[in-house]
C-alpha cells in the first residue's frame, strides 16, 4: 500500500470539506473493495476520508404504507449501514425479506460486517448484488446534494451518476408486494456471475434487474418483465429468450452460459 | 505400545501451529534487517533495451539496486536443471540459459530483472517501481501446441522450434503392430490443466552475509535445505558449501513448489554480500502466482487396443509438455521418468510406447507439483480405460479387473518393476464401501429431484520412495536420492533424531517419533525430531515424492539398528548376560526370563560415563546411517466418485467419494487419512475448480483468488477412506508412501463420474459449471439433430 493521509470525518459535511481540500481524496466506507485495491497498489489516493463514525449515515427506518394490502412501506437505509445490519433487521425482514436475504449472502461474514450499502452503490461493481435490488425496486439514492433515481444512477461498469466528491447519505425505496433475488456465484470470487432481482410493486408493475452478467453493469430485462407482468410465476419464463448480446464472456463462462443463468436465476428468484 | 506404529497419535507439532506460535521464515527478523523487492517484467517476451536505476537509488533509505549484468560479472551461475534427459536421437537437452536476474531478454511475466534493497519493505517496493526499464516487445506464445508450430516465436536461441527435448520410451514398432491387430481401439485427446501450487505460506528468504566470519546464513522456505545449499554453492557459486548455512524452519506447505532454488534466494544471498546487510524477501500472493513453479500442463493424444476378450494389447501416447520459459530444477524428469514410466497403470500391458516433446513457452516455469507426472499418467490411463469400457459396452470395473497385474514382481514395458499390490482387493473394498449395487436406485432418486447422477472409477498406481540412486543416476539424475539420519540417545535417555527429511505439513515430528517409540518402547514425549538445518543435520535429500516414510524413516531404522546393538552390548556387559538374551521393553533393558534389568536411561548414562562399558567400546550412544532404496515403492488403490449435476446450471456436487488405498505399513492412520483427504481435495480442485489461464499476450488472467478457484470446504464431500494394504518388500518398515496418492488418483474418478452423469465423454478439466453445462448442451443438440 502506498502512503496515504487518513481522516476520520465527524459528519457528511465534514467529509465533503476534507475531500475538497485533498489533492486526490477518496471516501472510505466499509473499505471492502478500496482497501484490497490499495493493498495491491492499484489505487493510490492521497487522502482517505473515513465516514464510519458518522452516526447520521447509519440505520434503517420504515414508514408505514397508506393502508393497501402488502408492500408499499417506504424503507430508508443509511449509506453506512452494513450488509449484516440489513440482513439481520427483523422489522425490515417483515416488510421486504428479499433485501435482507440479498444482504445476507454478500461476501463472507467479515465482508458483511464491514461492507456498506452506500459503499457498494458508490463502487457499482458490475457483479455486486445491491445494484440489482436498487434498480428493480426503483430506489432513490439520496446524496449530500440531491436525489438520484436508480434508473439514472447506474451508468456502466464501476461508473455512476455521482459527481466527484458527492457523498451518498441514504437510499430509499418502497417495499414491493412481492420480490426475490437469486444469484449464481462465480466459483472463485463468489461474486454474482448472474444475479436477478424480481420485484412486483403494489401498483402491479413488475421490474427485473440483472447484475453480474452485463457488459455495462446492472440492467433491466424487458422480456422477463413482460412475462412476469402477465403471469407472476416461474413457468411464465419458460418461453422467454435471453439474448447473449451485451453479456460478459470470461474464463468462468461465456455470454451464452450467462444468458442461460439469467433465466435460471430469474426463475429461482421467484422462489 | 500405544504410541508406536499404527497408533493414532495426535500431532506433536500442532500445539505451536494451532496456537499461532509456529516460526516461519517471515517471522524471523535479523539485526539491521533490510528488505528486498524485485523489479519484474510486465511483458511475457521482450528485449531489455535499458535499465535506469538512478531514481530508485536516489530515494532515501535505499541501500542498493542490483541488476543482471552485475550478477553475471560477479560469476553467479545460471540456474540449473538437475536431471539430464537424453533425446530420441541420443543428443542432450536444448537448455536455454536462466540467469537469476535477466540480462538481455525477459521470457515470462514476472521474470526478475533487478533486486532492490531498502530499509523497509514498503520503500523497497516503491524503489522497485522507480526503476525504469525500456523494453522492445517480442511476439508471445503460451501454449505448447502453438509453440511447436512453424513460425512460432523463438524463446531460446539454442532450442530451435522451442523444443527442449524430444524423448521416447518403449517399443514403437511392437506397439504399433499390437494396436493394429486389436479388436477394439479407443483414441482420445487428453489435456491435463496447468495448476498453481498455492501453499498457504508464500516463499520467503532471509540472507545474511557475515563479513567478519566470511559466512552466509540463509533462512528459506525449502523442502530440502541441504540440496539448496549444495546447488547454491556448487552451481551458482553464491557461497562455498562450508561457509553457507541453510535453515528451513517451519514451512507452511510446499506441494513441490519449494523443492527448487529460485532466483530470489540467489539474489538475496548475493545482495547481502554486496550490501553488507541482512536481506529479507517475502513473496506476496500475486508474486506467488507469477513466479512459483506451476504444475501439469500436458496435451496428449492416446490410443489403446484391446483383443476380443477385452485384454489390453497395446498403449501408444504422445505428450506435449509445457515447461514454461525456463527449465526448473526437476522439470525434465516430471514429464518423462515420473510420467511415462507409470503408463502401464495397474494393468498387464505388453506393449507401451510414449514420446514426449517438452516445450518452451512464455509462461511460468513448470515443475513437480503434488504427484509430479504420476497424476498426468493416471489421468490419461484411467480416462482411456473408462472410455474404452463405455465404447465396448463393458463394465468399467470389470474391464479394469480383467487386466490387473496379479503376480509380483511385475516388469512393465516402461522401466518399472512393481513389487507388490492387491488391486482386486482394493477395488472390491471400494465397491462395497461405495454400495455399487445401490447406485441405480440413487440415480433414479436423483432424477426425481431433477439431478443427473453419475459414478466414476479410478484405479491408480504411482511410484514413490524416490529413489534408488544408481537407477536414477543411469536415467540422468544429477543427485543420489538416498536419505540420512542420526539417532542420538542422550545421557538421560531422551532421544534426538536428526533427519534429512523435511516436514512442511507432513507431521514428521510425530510419525518419526512413533517408529522410535515402537523400537525402544518409550513415550514419544522423550523423542525429539530435528530437521531443516544444514548445521545440525549432516545431509539430506529432503521431502518430496512421498519419500520421507519409505526412505527417510528407513534411514532412521538403520541408525536405530546400530543403537540397539550397542545398547544390548552395554546391558549384556553390565548385567553379565549374553547379548542375545537382552530385550528392550517397558522403558528398560532386560535379561530375558530373569529380573535383571537396567532402566533405559541407565544405559544412556552408562554409555556416556563410560565407567563400565565393554573393553574397546567407544563411549557415547549416537549412530548415523544412510539408506539408499533398492526400488521405487508402488502405492495403489481404487477411488470411486459419485456426483450430481444440476442440468440447469451445470453445477456439480461430489456427493460420495470412496478411497481404498494400499500404502503398505501405516505408522499413524490419522495423519495418513489427513494426507488422503488433502490429496483428494487437491485432485477435486484440479478436476473441477483450479486452472491457470493465460491470455494471448502472456498475462496470467487467473493470478488472484478472484479468478483462481481454490477448493473451499463447501466444494468438497465427506470422504470415506479405507485401507487394504500389502507390505512393501523393499524397505525395512514395509512403507509405500501416501503423500500424493489422493491428488493422483482422484481427478479421473471425478471426470469419469461427471461424464457418466451427463452422457458426454468430451469434457476437459476443470469441469466448471459452465463447462459441464456446455457439454450438456452438446448432448442435447446432438439428440435434437437425431
Amino acid at each position: 500500500m502506498y502512503e496515504t493521509n487518513y481522516h476520520k470525518a465527524a459528519s457528511a459535511t465534514d467529509a465533503a470539506s476534507i475531500l475538497d481540500r485533498a489533492e486526490d481524496g477518496q471516501i472510505l466506507a466499509g473499505g471492502q473493495t478500496l482497501l484490497p485495491t490499495m493493498k495491491q497498489r492499484l489505487a493510490d489516493p492521497t487522502d482517505l476520508v473515513d465516514i464510519s463514525a458518522v452516526a447520521d449515515l447509519k440505520g434503517i427506518t420504515i414508514a408505514k404504507s397508506d393502508g393497501k394490502l402488502g408492500g408499499g412501506e417506504t424503507i430508508t437505509i443509511g449509506a453506512m449501514t452494513t450488509h449484516a445490519q440489513v440482513a439481520q433487521n427483523s422489522k425490515l425482514a417483515a416488510v421486504c425479506p428479499s433485501i435482507c436475504a440479498l444482504a445476507g449472502n454478500i461476501g463472507d461474514p467479515a465482508v458483511r460486517h464491514r461492507g456498506t450499502i452506500g459503499g457498494s452503490l458508490a463502487n457499482n461493481d458490475p457483479a455486486a448484488d445491491y445494484p440489482a435490488a436498487m434498480l428493480a425496486l426503483g430506489a432513490t439514492i439520496h446524496t449530500n446534494s440531491r436525489d438520484i433515481s436508480a434508473s439514472n444512477y447506474f451508468t456502466g461498469m464501476f461508473s455512476t451518476d455521482l459527481d466527484e466528491h458527492e457523498i451518498i447519505i441514504s437510499i430509499s425505496f418502497q417495499a414491493p408486494a412481492s420480490g426475490g433475488y437469486c444469484k449464481f456465484p462465480n466459483p472463485a470470487s463468489r461474486y454474482a456471475m448472474a444475479g436477478v432481482f424480481v420485484a412486483k410493486m403494489v401498483d402491479r408493475s413488475v421490474c427485473v434487474a440483472v447484475t453480474g452478467a452485463g457488459e455495462d453493469g446492472v440492467f433491466r430485462h424487458p422480456g422477463l418483465e413482460a412475462a412476469l407482468f402477465a403471469d407472476w410465476s416461474a413457468q411464465s419464463l419458460d418461453d422467454v429468450s435471453i439474448s447473449p448480446v451485451g453479456l460478459l464472456s470470461d474464463m468462468h463462462g461465456d455470454a451464452v452460459y450467462r444468458a442461460n443463468l439469467v433465466k435460471v436465476m430469474a426463475k429461482r428468484a421467484l422462489g | 505400545m500405544s504410541e508406536g506404529i499404527g497408533a493414532r497419535v495426535l500431532r506433536k507439532e500442532d500445539k505451536r501451529f494451532i496456537t499461532g506460535k509456529g516460526r516461519y521464515t517471515d517471522d524471523i527478523i535479523e539485526q539491521n534487517q533490510s528488505y528486498a523487492a524485485f523489479v519484474r517484467s510486465p511483458h511475457a517476451h521482450a528485449l531489455i533495451k535499458s535499465i535506469d536505476i538512478s531514481a530508485a537509488l536516489a530515494l532515501r533509505g535505499v541501500e542498493t539496486v542490483l541488476t543482471g549484468p552485475e550478477l553475471v560479472a560477479d560469476g553467479i551461475g545460471n540456474i540449473i536443471c538437475g536431471w539430464g534427459v537424453t533425446q530420441k536421437d541420443g543428443s542432450g537437452m536444448n537448455m536455454g540459459a536462466w540467469s537469476a536476474l535477466a540480462t538481455e531478454k525477459v521470457r515470462y511475466v514476472g521474470d526478475a530483472i533487478a533486486i532492490v534493497v531498502a530499509d523497509t519493505k514498503s520503500l523497497a517496493r516503491l524503489a522497485a517501481e522507480a526503476v525504469v526499464v525500456e523494453y522492445e516487445e517480442l511476439p508471445v506464445v503460451v501454449g505448447s501446441v502453438e509453440a511447436l508450430t512453424a513460425g512460432a516465436p523463438q524463446i531460446h536461441e539454442n532450442a530451435p522450434g522451442n523444443i527442449v527435448f524430444d524423448w521416447e520410451i518403449g517399443e514403437l514398432a511392437l506397439t504399433d503392430a499390437a494396436i493394429a491387430g486389436a479388436a477394439h481401439i479407443t483414441e482420445m485427446d487428453i489435456t491435463n490443466n496447468r495448476l498453481s501450487p498455492n501453499p498457504m505460506e508464500p516463499r520467503s528468504a532471509i540472507a545474511t552475509f557475515n563479513e567478519a566470519e566470511d559466512h552466509y546464513t540463509l533462512y528459506t522456505t525449502s523442502q530440502n535445505p541441504h540440496v539448496a545449499r549444495l546447488v547454491l554453492s556448487a552451481f551458482y557459486q553464491v557461497a562455498p558449501e562450508h561457509k553457507l548455512r541453510v535453515i528451513a524452519p517451519d514451512v507452511g506447505g510446499g506441494f513441490g513448489s519449494k523443492i527448487y532454488i529460485y532466483p530470489e534466494e540467489i539474489a538475496c544471498l548475493w545482495a547481502s554480500m554486496k550490501s553488507g546487510r541482512s536481506v529479507k524477501w517475502t513473496s506476496d500472493r500475486t508474486e506467488a502466482f507469477l513466479t512459483d513453479a506451476h504444475g501439469r500442463d500436458h496435451v496428449s493424444s492416446a490410443k489403446i487396443g484391446f483383443d476380443e476378450d477385452g485384454m489390453i494389447v497395446g498403449l501408444k501416447v504422445n505428450t506435449k509438455a509445457n515447461l514454461g520459459a525456463y527449465m526448473s530444477l526437476f522439470s525434465s524428469a516430471v514429464p518423462t521418468y515420473l510420467y511415462a514410466t507409470l503408463l502401464s497403470g495397474q494393468y498387464n500391458i505388453a506393449n507401451i510406447y510414449c514420446d514426449v516433446q517438452a516445450v518452451y513457452t512464455n509462461t511460468v516455469p513448470v515443475d513437480a507439483y503434488r504427484g509430479a507426472g504420476r497424476p498426468e499418467a493416471c489421468f490419461l490411463v484411467e480416462r482411456i480405460m473408462e472410455t474404452a469400457a463405455r465404447e465396448m459396452g463393458r463394465d468399467p470395473a470389470e474391464l479394469r479387473a480383467k487386466n490387473f497385474v496379479k503376480t509380483f514382481p511385475h516388469q512393465t514395458p516402461v522401466i518399472m518393476t512393481y513389487d507388490s499390490g492387491d488391486f482386486a482387493t482394493n477395488q472390491k473394498q471400494a465397491q462395497v464401501a461405495a454400495d455399487i449395487m445401490g447406485f441405480p436406485a440413487r440415480k433414479a432418486e436423483a432424477a426425481r429431484r431433477g439431478k443427473l447422477r453419475g459414478i466414476g472409477y479410478s484405479n491408480y498406481i504411482e511410484a514413490c520412495g524416490i529413489a534408488p540412486s544408481a537407477a536414477v543416476g543411469s536415467l540422468g539424475a544429477g543427485v543420489g536420492l538416498w536419505e540420512s539420519a542420526e539417532v542420538r540417545v542422550n545421557p538421560v535417555g531422551s532421544i534426538e533424531i536428526l533427519t534429512g527429511s523435511h516436514s512442511h505439513g507432513q507431521g514428521h515430528e510425530t510419525t518419526f517419533a512413533q517408529i522410535v517409540a515402537e523400537r525402544f518402547d518409550l513415550a514419544i514425549e522423550n523423542i525429539k525430531i530435528v530437521h531443516g538445518d544444514t548445521d545440525k543435520v549432516q545431509f539430506g535429500m529432503g521431502t518430496y515424492g512421498s519419500r520421507s516414510g519409505a526412505v527417510g524413516m528407513s534411514a532412521i531404522v538403520k541408525a536405530m539398528d546400530k543403537v540397539e546393538a550397542k545398547v544390548k552390548k552395554i546391558a549384556a556387559h553390565v548385567l553379565e548376560a549374553g547379548e542375545d538374551d537382552i530385550v528392550i521393553e517397558g522403558g528398560a533393558v532386560k535379561v530375558a526370563g530373569t529380573d535383571k534389568q537396567m532402566l533405559w536411561h541407565e544405559v544412556g548414562l552408562a554409555a556416556y560415563t563410560a565407567h563400565n562399558i565393554p573393553e574397546g567400546m567407544e563411549p557415547g550412544l549416537k549412530e548415523s546411517a544412510f539408506y539408499d532404496p533398492t526400488n521405487f515403492t508402488f502405492p495403489a488403490g481404487c477411488y470411486i466418485c459419485e456426483v450430481e449435476v444440476d442440468p440447469e446450471t451445470g453445477v456439480t456436487q461430489v456427493v460420495q467419494f470412496v478411497a481404498s488405498d494400499d500404502f503398505g505399513t501405516i505408522i499413524n492412520p490419522m495423519i495418513v487419512e489427513g494426507q488422503v483427504h488433502g490429496g483428494i481435495a487437491q485432485g477435486i480442485g484440479q478436476a473441477m475448480l483450479e486452472n491457470v489461464v493465460y491470455d494471448k499476450s502472456g498475462q496470467q488472467l487467473s493470478a488472484s483468488y478472484m479468478d483462481y478457484t481454490m477448493p473451499r470446504a463447501d466444494d468438497l464431500p465427506n470422504y470415506s477412506v479405507y485401507h487394504a494394504s500389502t507390505t512393501c518388500p523393499g524397505n525395512p518398515l514395509g512403507i509405500k508412501g501416501c503423500g500424493e496418492a489422493g491428488a493422483i488418483g482422484s481427478p479421473p474418478a471425478v471426470i469419469n463420474a461427471i461424464t457418466d452423469a451427463i452422457g458426454n465423454n468430451n469434457l476437459a478439466m476443470p469441469a466448471t459449471p459452465s463447462a459441464v453445462w456446455s457439454a450438456l448442451q452438446d448432448v442435447q443438440s446432438k439428440l435434437a439433430a437425431e
